[in-house]
């Protein structure tokens, strides 16, 4: 899932200045099962919201609730076209995929961020989130028994360990644990620890982030009358 | 002179604190009419938002009564109500109130006496800090 977590409320605050009435709109994916941006958290920042304006201006500040399944898709968004219109500016409680899809929907209003998007990863336990994917674009799973040393390793090793890890702990921080560590004592487990002997060319990162926002294209899943229109092709 | 009559919403566990307020009328232990109790099947039923929402009507303190420690109906419900009421703390931080108009206390159902008695103390500790300012930035508002 993408984690991401609310913002200080006095950030938000200032976003909304000058608007009289808002839109807090929540997904009902990633950021639900996270808690970030879920009904109930649209519940309690659009409370502390009121609360916070009418302490500081005395004012009431309108703050509508509303919960879309899926901020990053176009069909979701749909029930929010006629009443957005009404609004001041939408607060958005998706992650920065759902602030962007929002914003290119309605392009005529304001959308502003209430959450920071912080990675994906998984709950390692109740209440806690951790980083297990960057997204890089060419994974390497299979060789490193199921453990990413590109978003779990802080070098982005592909080779080993670096002189850092102690006792299996990374030296960035001694609550982390060291990938390469973890690697080798699942390859142990698994009986293949001969595979981790090859030595691993330098990793080719124009998969990742080096050339620009990324997209993927499907021919057979297009639709006739879209092929062709956006160019290139 | 002083016109200030503190509100204060009581979230009571039907398991304890509930009983243990009727115990207190029962045996004639006065407690402050300031409290406004609000029976839950347990204080984990209890919700960020709902403690929000009582501040954001204008309520100038909240009382969350559950079980002692260890004593919980549903083994865990006290606990996850001051997990949460430790986190409300952090938000009325950030909206501007203080934290310490919200409080938790943990009775059994024979503590009729004790319950007056802390009731009391937390009316007296929202009567310190005067009345909430979302209270009289309501009654302003319904003025005018």
């Amino acid at each position: 899932m993408i984690v991401a977590e609310k913002k200080p409320l006095d950030a938000i605050a200032r976003m909304l200045d000058g608007c009289g009435r808002v839109l807090a709109v929540g997904c009902g994916t990633c950021v639900t099962v996270c808690f970030s941006g879920g009904g109930k958290e649209v519940a309690t920042l659009a409370a502390s919201l009121r609360m916070k304006r009418r302490m500081e201006e005395g004012k009431p500040l309108e703050v509508t609730e509303a919960m879309v399944q899926r901020q990053c898709e176009w069909e979701y968004l749909e029930p929010l076209a006629e009443q957005i219109k009404e609004y001041d500016a939408v607060l958005s409680l998706g992650c920065g995929v759902g602030v962007q899809t929002l914003a290119e929907r309605f392009p005529a209003t304001r959308i502003l961020p209430a959450l920071d998007t912080l990675f994906m990863g998984l709950p390692s336990a109740q209440g806690v989130w951790e980083e297990r994917c960057q997204g890089c674009g060419a994974c390497v799973l299979d060789k490193t028994g199921g453990i990413c040393p590109v978003s779990r390793c802080a070098k982005q090793l592909f080779n080993g360990p670096c002189g850092g890890s102690q006792n299996g702990r990374c030296e960035v921080d001694a609550a982390l644990p060291c990938a390469w560590h973890m690697i080798w004592e699942r390859a142990e487990a698994l009986g293949m620890t001969e595979s981790l002997m090859a030595i691993e060319a330098p990793k080719d990162w124009a998969t990742s982030r080096d050339g620009g926002p990324r997209r993927m294209v499907r021919d057979d899943l297009r639709l006739p009358a879209e092929q062709g229109q956006e160019g290139g092709e | 002179m002083d016109p200030f009559h503190p509100e204060v919403v009581a979230f009571c566990c039907r398991h304890c604190a509930y009983a243990a307020a009727d115990l207190a009328g029962g045996k004639r232990q006065p407690y402050p009419a300031a409290i406004k109790i609000v029976e839950l099947p347990c204080t984990g039923r209890i919700d960020v938002v709902n403690i929000l929402h009582a501040f954001e009507d204008g309520a100038d303190g909240v009382l969350i009564a559950g079980c002692l420690n260890g004593s919980c109906h549903y083994i865990k419900g006290n606990l996850y109500a001051r997990q949460r009421l430790d986190y409300v703390h952090g938000l009325l931080g950030e909206i501007g109130l203080e934290a310490e108009r919200a409080r938790m206390i943990n009775i059994s159902a024979a503590m009729g006496v004790q319950f007056a008695e802390l009731a009391g103390e937390h009316v007296e500790t929202v009567r310190a800090l005067g009345p909430s300012p979302l209270r009289r930035k309501i009654k302003q508002g319904e003025a005018a």
